[in-house]
Parts: structure tokens; C-alpha cells; sequence
């Protein structure tokens, strides 16, 4: 396998760290504390095509390729897991299933705001009582009489991006008799009757990005936004979700990456018994373990991206890479808070809002108890 | 029309400074960057394109691999870019490189409406040289430390920052300026800048192909063209942090006095 990256690769990283540092990192602790959504780091990165990177530029993307979409990603959560969520959710979960699933008339209605960055984008799956468990939709969508529109009834809850985001991507049973094969997709615009957004979520961590209840009140969606046919929403869903890890996989990615570059720096620094810290061998030996798993966790992410990108079979690869960068981020930032010691526990250092937001990552988009089911049934273990 | 903007790469003088024995900088062992001051002039020039819809076309003198500070530069915007690159070139001091640049400007032809854009000077050598020198071997009006640049056909409406005030100047094309840092917030590469600057028009110019311009020839070019001679070169001290005081009430000014007293300045 080749572990180099292209030169376009190189360079948008070096963009990409140079926004990152300037932009992003200044913003930070702020949007932690006051649980504020970054409108404006939202309005930089589109002019930069950060909201449509790995799609045609026919809709309006920018035509990179999913390689380099991780990378973003990454760097972004590097400095602020808040970032990295707003785009992996707004990429992977609305954009993507409208690009793969869309007839062209929905992509060229859709894709063009939403890949410039003049709309936000989200995805409506979990529901109260349908989480791990999405074949429990309760959410229905049911064909009016004149046959022009579907009717929508139901909640969703913990909707990343879902107070800023103009279009959703919502799953709903059209025919509940049939389990997983009722349940369809459909793009819901804000504007539509019917709908309307519920109470926000007070978080642990990624406290700038906004996550809420999406409420459907005999809300009215043409059919001409029914998103693949009717009963393919819950494979929509699956593969969706299947690029979504890679996204979620890079936000653990930059986060456990970003704790490490903290710690490197902090433990050069202070100095106790008249040594720095990073003369101890017990911190040399700890940052040389943290170093090695995210960087293990870096290998896994990118051969994800590459294989989605290459159109190989990618969706173990997607679970692998989000179960051992989620859990590797979660690891190696509490380690990182440990090494700064008291000041690491305190909000004016970076490091404990790297654990808060690193935990998520464990949860969000398939727990990690999911993707050890995805992983062991490709195995063919039963 | 068409904007040319000449470009440097340069040592990335924010990290370790690495001076040779004889006193030249070890190039070699240090980062290198685009010239600061050149990236407000490239910026310059991406706001007029934005404007007028001209053309942008980076130039830069330097060895092979300046290219990818170039196709960076192409990352951000500009259409096209010419590297000036030869062993006759190497070693040549301000006077010398504005020739070679003024030959490389005379190579891709300056029109009527067209604008040549400098940074104000570059971070090594700190001359503020080059920019003026090239006006004058081409016969160009100038003004240097552009601060605001107002296009209204051919006329250039052109504010410079000087040390103690500002001063307005009209001019018309084809002219240089000189570009200082509070012109503009420089922008940064854009994804599919970055996916599309390898297929953008790339040009070597070597000795062969500017030796024919009467600006040419080997007593002006290279280290033998250069009548600049360096006894030595040194990394200035660090300025510390000043220190700012506001108010005009009796209280300020005399903390100021004391200070100045401590100090025994005053």
C-alpha cells in the first residue's frame, strides 16, 4: 500500500493547518464555553470549499477526493472537535446520500447550496426508541390522496447540525408491516409546513455544535423528495452511515492527534523536582504510546478513505477505523489531561475539551459496540 | 489585461536562522516560505482580477524548486506562472535580478493596461530593491508602499504609507507598485485551487530563452553582474514587547516620566 500522499494532498494540508491555526483554534474555547455554533468558521471554510470537498464540480464541489475530505476533517478536530463534527455530519451524512442516492433532478436542485456552503446539511435517523436499534422507526411518512405529497409524523432526536441546517436527509416507515424494508429516505427542507426543530441538547463535549430534536407534524414533503425508491431507506441509511464512520473516524483522528501535540508542548515546559517533564521517563514512554495509536489509528482512517475513494468494499474498514480512533482518542486524551496534572484539569488548558469532545466519538454514529458487530459479522462470526 | 506579480520564495525566518561561515544564509537547511510581502501583492492582484477579470501571472527567480511555492501561489487564483531559472542567474544581487526580471516581464509582454505588482521587499535581504529597480529598467512609473489600490480604467488610484502620513497618487498603466502588508488580508489556498494548479500553464524561463533581450548580458547577470559585495550578514536582535500607554491626562505623563527616569533616559 502506498502511504504517500499526493502533492494536492500535501499542499491542502498545509492549508488546512494554517486555517486551522488561524481560524479555528482561536475560536475554540469559546464556542466550548458558551455552547455557540461557529457561523462564521462555517462561512470561511465554504469559501474555501471545505463544504463540498470530495464531489463532482458539476454540483458545485470542489473535486477532491475523500482522502483529502478525512484530512480536513482531521485537522480541523485537531484544534476544535466542534468543527470537525459540523463538516463530517454536513458532509458525510447529507451531502453524500444525496450525491449517491439522488436522481439528477435532486442533485441539481440540492447540491449546489449545500456543497458551496450556503446551506448547512443534516440527517435524521435516531428517534428516542430507535438509537443502536434503527429498524425502530417510528417516524411514518404516508402518500395523501392526491399522490403529490408524502405526510410526516414523528420525532427525531440528537440531530447534529439540526437548528443551522436548511436540508435534511429523514428516514420514516412508509410501510411498517415490513420492518426494515418499510422505511424510506426523503430530503425535508426547513421551509416545509410541518416541520419544525425541538429542544437542544446540553452536551459533555462538542458543546459548539448544535444537536437537537427534529419534529414532524403532518409535514408535507413532495414526492418528487423521496431519496432512492420507496423502502430503500434503511439501506440508504446503512451506507450512509458506512462513509459517515470515516468522518467520525477522522474527528477521533484529529482530536487524540491534537492531545499529543498539546501534551509534547506542555511537558517541555514545566519543570518539577528541576526537571522538565519531559525528561521523566514515564512521560517520554507515555507520549511515545499515545503517538503510536493515533498514529496506528491514522493508517486505518486513511486506507478507509482510500478504499471508498478507489470503490473497493470499505464499510469494515470505515467500522475498524472509527472503533480503534474513537477508542484511541478517548485513551490518549485523558492520558494527556494525566500528564498536565492539575492545569489539565482546568478549562484554561485545552486538554480536558479534548476528552469531553473525544468521548462522543465512541458513541455517535454507531457505538463502538456497533462497529464490533459490523466488524465480526464480515468475519462471518456467529 | 493582465497583472504580473513578481515573487519570492524565502527563508522561513520565523524558526531557526541558519547563517553559513562566510556570512550567507544556509538556504538549504532552512524552511522556506513565500515572501510575506508578495503574498499582499498576489492578493492585490487576485481583488483586481475579481474586479476586471484580468489575467494573473506569478514570476518568480529561483532554482527548480520554487516551482511549488508557484503552483501554491496558482492554489490561490492566479492563472499562470513563469519560474526564471538558470545557472547564469545564480548569485545575482538587486541590480542584476531586476534585470533578469525586467527581461522575463519584457518576455511575457507588457500591454497597455497591464500592472506589475511587487511585494515592498522580502524578508532576507530587506532591500526594497528589486520592485523600483525593475520600474526603472522598464521604463515604468512607480509607486511604492501601496496601502490601497482604486483601478478605474487606466488610471490607478494609489494610497502609500509613508512613515508619517499618507499620500495619494494617480497613475496610469502599464506601472509597478510596491505592495505593503495592511493592503490586504492575503487568502488562502482554495480546494479546488489546489486540485487544479498542476494543470495550470507553468513556464521555465532559462538563460537561452531571455538572452536575447538588450538586457542580457553576462556583466549584468549572476554573481559577475552584481556590483554588490556582503562583508557579513547577522540575525538582528529581538525588539522586545513595547509597552503602550493611552491617556493625555497629567497622571499618563508623568508614569511616563518615571518610566523614562527608571530607565534614565530622561
Amino acid at each position: 500500500m502506498d502511504f504517500h500522499l499526493t502533492r494536492e494532498q500535501e499542499m491542502i494540508r498545509k492549508m488546512l493547518r494554517e486555517f486551522a491555526e488561524n481560524e479555528v483554534k482561536p475560536l475554540a474555547q469559546e464556542v466550548d464555553e458558551e455552547e455557540r455554533f461557529p457561523m462564521e468558521t462555517v462561512e470561511k471554510m465554504a469559501k474555501l470549499g471545505l463544504m463540498g470537498i470530495y464531489f463532482d464540480k458539476k454540483y458545485g464541489g470542489a473535486g477532491g477526493d475523500i482522502l483529502t475530505y478525512a484530512m480536513a476533517v482531521e485537522e480541523l478536530s485537531k484544534v476544535c472537535g466542534t468543527t470537525g463534527v459540523i463538516l463530517s455530519a454536513h458532509t458525510s451524512l447529507c451531502c453524500a446520500p444525496i450525491y449517491e442516492n439522488g436522481t439528477e433532478e435532486q442533485k441539481m436542485k440540492y447540491l449546489p447550496d449545500l456543497l458551496s456552503g450556503k446551506k448547512i446539511g443534516a440527517f435524521g435517523l435516531t428517534e428516542p426508541n430507535a438509537g443502536t436499534d434503527a429498524s425502530g422507526q417510528q417516524t411514518t411518512a404516508v402518500l395523501d390522496e392526491s399522490g403529490e405529497n408524502y405526510v410526516l409524523n414523528g420525532s427525531k432526536c440528537f440531530i447534529t447540525n439540526g437548528t443551522v441546517a436548511e436540508t435534511f436527509v429523514i428516514f420514516a416507515m412508509t410501510d411498517p408491516k415490513l420492518g426494515n424494508k418499510g422505511i424510506s429516505a426523503f430530503i425535508v427542507e426547513k421551509s416545509f409546513p410541518g416541520f419544525s426543530v425541538g429542544k437542544h441538547e446540553k452536551k459533555m463535549g462538542i458543546r459548539g455544535s448544535s444537536t437537537c430534536d427534529l419534529i414532524f407534524e403532518d409535514c408535507i414533503v413532495p414526492k418528487a423528495n423521496l431519496l432512492g425508491k420507496e423502502g430503500e431507506g434503511f439501506k440508504i441509511a446503512m451506507k450512509t452511515l458506512d462513509g459517515g464512520r470515516i468522518g467520525i473516524a477522522a474527528q477521533a483522528l484529529g482530536i487524540g492527534e491534537g492531545a499529543v501535540d498539546e501534551a509534547i508542548k506542555y511537558t517541555q515546559e514545566r519543570v518539577q523536582f528541576k526537571k522538565r517533564l519531559s525528561q521523566f521517563q514515564n512521560t517520554q514512554f507515555q507520549l511515545a504510546d499515545m503517538h503510536t495509536r493515533m498514529q496506528a489509528a491514522q493508517y486505518l482512517v486513511y486506507a478507509a478513505a482510500m478504499k471508498k475513494q478507489n470503490h473497493e468494499p470499505y464499510s469494515m474498514d470505515a467500522a475498524m477505523a472509527k472503533l480503534f480512533a474513537a477508542e484511541a482518542a478517548s485513551d490518549v486524551t485523558r492520558r494527556a489531561v494525566q500528564l498536565f496534572g492539575g492545569y489539565g484539569y482546568t478549562r484554561e488548558y485545552p486538554v480536558e475539551r479534548m476528552m469531553r469532545d473525544a468521548k462522543i466519538t465512541e458513541i455517535y454514529e454507531g457505538t463502538s459496540e456497533v462497529q464490533r458487530m459490523v466488524i465480526s459479522s464480515h468475519l462471518g462470526v456467529k | 489585461m493582465k497583472i504580473i506579480v513578481c515573487v519570492k520564495q524565502v527563508p522561513d525566518t520565523s524558526g531557526k536562522v541558519a547563517v553559513n561561515p562566510d556570512g550567507t544564509l544556509n538556504r538549504a537547511s532552512m524552511a522556506t516560505i513565500t515572501n510575506p510581502d508578495d503574498l499582499n501583492a498576489v492578493e492585490a492582484a487576485l481583488t483586481l482580477k475579481e474586479q476586471t477579470g484580468a489575467e494573473v501571472v506569478v514570476v518568480s527567480m529561483g532554482p527548480p524548486p520554487a516551482e511549488g511555492m508557484l503552483r501554491e501561489l496558482m492554489a490561490r487564483g492566479a492563472d499562470r506562472a513563469v519560474l526564471v531559472s538558470g545557472r547564469e542567474f545564480g548569485g545575482s544581487d538587486t541590480y542584476a535580478t531586476s534585470q533578469i526580471l525586467a527581461a522575463a516581464i519584457n518576455k511575457i509582454g507588457l500591454e497597455d493596461e497591464d500592472i506589475v505588482l511587487c511585494g515592498r521587499q522580502a524578508i532576507d535581504g530587506d532591500t526594497a530593491q528589486v520592485g523600483p529597480q525593475i520600474a526603472e529598467k522598464l521604463g515604468l512609473p512607480q509607486v511604492s508602499y501601496a496601502a490601497e489600490i482604486v483601478k478605474d480604467g487606466k488610471t490607478l488610484t494609489v494610497k502609500r504609507m509613508l512613515e508619517d502620513g499618507y499620500m495619494t497618487v494617480k497613475v496610469s498603466t502599464p506601472c509597478l507598485l510596491t505592495c505593503i502588508k495592511e493592503l490586504n488580508e492575503p487568502r488562502y489556498m482554495s480546494v479546488s485551487g489546489i486540485f487544479e494548479c498542476y494543470s495550470k500553464p507553468y513556464e521555465v524561463y532559462d538563460y537561452e530563452t531571455l538572452k536575447d533581450d538588450p538586457l542580457i548580458d553576462a556583466t549584468t547577470i549572476g554573481l559577475k553582474g552584481s556590483p554588490t559585495n556582503i562583508f557579513k550578514s547577522f540575525t538582528p536582535p529581538q525588539k522586545g514587547a513595547g509597552m503602550m500607554m493611552e491617556g493625555a491626562d497629567k497622571a499618563t505623563c508623568e508614569q511616563l516620566a518615571g518610566l523614562l527616569a527608571a530607565k534614565h533616559l530622561i
